[in-house]
């Protein structure tokens, strides 16, 4: 089966530094995949590389077996590859409900209609409102985005994304800088995406019992170059990736499962 | 049920002082009063349209004046040309609205790929080309000396000119209401506000900038051809960076991004323009009454970098959410003490 998502010889290079090297990679659909890496390691180059916000010095990206190298980030969105941002990245001074609900007029191409107001857009709204409810900002509707916490504002970040509606989803950070008892909301929510069961997502984090929780599989990123892709088990033997990245730190675990 | 109330007081207030201005000429019966509200009017059609580009979509335009210079040169040239009529000052609005159209969306597709001071200082450039194409072709502008024109003879009743002025900023202002309400004025909202965002949601910004550049070009040409025709008389000073200056300063006094802020300043800035200068006569420091605008203008912008109507909109939001914060503090000390 053609994967939904591949990369070919994918590499950038900023001056003499290669932040992202020859990196041959694919997914299936509906496939759950994490990236790991230690910091400077080229994951949110690699998202960057994905969503066309930058451009490859060599390589190409291919969504359903089309090269996407012709294709700016906006088209790339349309075609159906959503993604979050590291630093937050939302409309600070609108209300919450109207940042899910420019996401929801994007998925519904309503994009120049200027004849009537956009509150008889009535069915936009409840999307909105149902994107809301699932990450569990439906109280903060009316708020000005940028007076929520870091933790609501992650979670808006989510809505936006998942109010794209996109089939792949790209996931960079989302609990960077959550204190440790938003994280289980957070988590949640990317767990009943993934139970749902019609998405393919693509994560980076750094917390690694949410990326073994949730992954199929996990591929490891450093300086620049794909270390390893495997199942979680896979990864956490390879000795390579240990002395690399993990540096022993699951030792404990992987001496229970093994 | 609040908000339908809420909608209802500001309808009211606006027939207030619709009702006000239809009645003011009939009651003041000065021609004075009547020809400086014919100039409000005129300005703050100017005004929103300015306030479209760096209220609503966040686009700081040096070269607005060449959209309003271009309605002005149309408007006077054809009633020049052909037998001042309606029909033919219509048509010369007609003519402005397509010229500037056209214009702007080039400079638009042009320029509003670069970066916001790039833009600026670029539209600076395309409005003193214009400037000067209109100070070198003679023979149709008649340079800086400019020329005088017969307008419609229905508008030598000064009260006729003062209601088609005031139903024309009524239309404008109704019709760029629907439009910055509407999901495209959203967009524009958004692209204001983090156009790098609104790109990776999947909408192609440089539309929606071209799209505010050529509606605000439309209606500062509408303002330019009622303009020519309430002075009658047109030269190169239409073009002039002062009327840009002025449509930015009604802007940034009355309120970037509210529509009504824009009117609120040309009101306060005409107002102050007719009366400081009056004041000349007995202070004759005031013929420079240019520099009592530097300093309303600096302090404005330090105090009140949201406008008049801005900060009156924050106040009473603030008010709103202490007043219900008050009333949920009240209705959980009831519930307290209830058995």
């Amino acid at each position: 089966m053609e994967p939904i998502i591949r990369t070919k010889d994918l590499s950038i290079q900023f001056g003499g530094h290669k932040a992202v090297d020859r990196v041959n990679f694919e997914m299936p659909e509906k496939h759950f995949k994490s990236i790991i890496g230690p910091n400077g390691a080229g994951k949110t180059t690699f998202f960057n590389l994905l969503s066309g916000e930058l451009r490859p010095t060599e390589g190409d990206v291919f969504f359903k077996g089309e090269s996407l190298a012709k294709y700016s980030s906006v088209e790339r969105t349309r075609k159906g590859l959503g993604r979050s941002f590291q630093i937050t990245n939302v409309f600070p001074n609108l209300t919450v409900l109207e940042n899910v609900r420019l996401a929801v007029q994007s998925k519904e191409k309503v994009r120049f209609h200027f004849i009537k107001s956009y509150r008889s857009y009535k069915k936009i709204t409840e999307e909105a409102l149902v994107i809301l409810d699932q990450v569990l900002l439906l109280n903060k509707g009316e708020a000005i985005a940028s007076q929520l916490s870091h933790g609501e504002k992650r979670k808006l970040e989510i809505a936006m994304l998942l109010a794209l509606d996109t089939e792949v989803l790209l996931l960079d950070e989302p609990t960077a800088g959550m204190s440790l008892e938003e994280v289980p909301t957070i988590l949640d929510v990317i767990r009943t995406i993934k139970q749902r069961g019609n998405k393919t997502i693509l994560l980076i984090e750094h917390k690694m019992d949410m990326i073994l929780d949730l992954s199929d599989s996990i591929m490891v990123l450093f300086n620049g170059k794909l270390l390893a892709d495997g199942t979680p088990t896979e990864i956490m033997n390879n000795e390579t990736v240990q002395n690399a990245y993990l540096g022993g730190l699951y030792d404990g675990e992987l001496v229970e499962t093994s | 049920m609040k908000t339908s109330n809420l909608v209802s007081k500001y309808h009211v207030l606006f027939l207030i002082i619709l009702l006000f201005l239809i009645a003011f000429p009939f009651v003041a019966d000065s021609r004075t009063l009547t020809i400086l509200f014919t100039q409000i009017f005129i300005f703050s059609i100017l005004a929103m349209s300015y306030d479209i580009l760096l209220g609503y979509t966040g686009i700081v335009s040096f070269g607005h004046a060449m959209f309003f210079g271009i309605g002005a040169y149309a408007t006077a040239i054809l009633l020049n040309t052909f037998e001042p009529t309606i029909g033919v000052f219509i048509g010369s609005i007609a003519v402005g609205i397509v010229l500037s159209g056209f214009v702007s969306f080039l400079v638009g597709l042009l320029t509003l790929r670069l970066k916001s001071h790039f833009f600026a200082m670029l539209t600076l450039a395309i409005s003193g080309l214009l400037l000067v194409v209109a100070e070198k072709w003679r023979t149709v502008t008649k340079g800086n000396d400019g020329f005088t024109f017969r307008a419609p003879d229905i508008f030598k009743d000064r009260i006729v000119f003062y209601f088609c002025v005031l139903a024309c900023l009524v239309i404008v202002f109704l019709i760029l209401r629907r439009f910055v309400q509407s999901p495209l004025g959203r967009l524009l909202i958004a692209v204001r506000e983090n156009e790098q965002r609104t790109r990776s949601l999947g909408f192609k910004t440089l539309h929606y900038k071209v799209i505010a550049s050529v509606v605000a070009g439309v209606i500062a040409s509408l303002a330019g051809s009622l303009y020519a025709v309430s002075l009658r008389f047109v030269n190169t000073s239409v073009m002039a960076m002062d009327i840009t200056l002025d449509a930015l300063l009604m802007t940034i006094i009355g309120g970037v991004g509210t529509l009504v802020g824009p009117i609120v300043g040309s009101v306060v800035i005409e107002f102050a323009q007719h009366y400081l200068s009056g004041l000349a006569r007995d202070f004759p420091i005031f013929e420079r009454w240019i520099i009592f605008f530097g300093i309303i203008y600096i302090l404005a912008v330090i105090f009140f970098p949201k406008g008049i109507v801005g900060s009156i909109l924050q106040a009473l939001s603030k008010w709103k959410s202490k007043h219900e914060d008050r009333k949920i503090f009240a209705l959980e000390k009831d519930k307290e003490h209830s058995p």
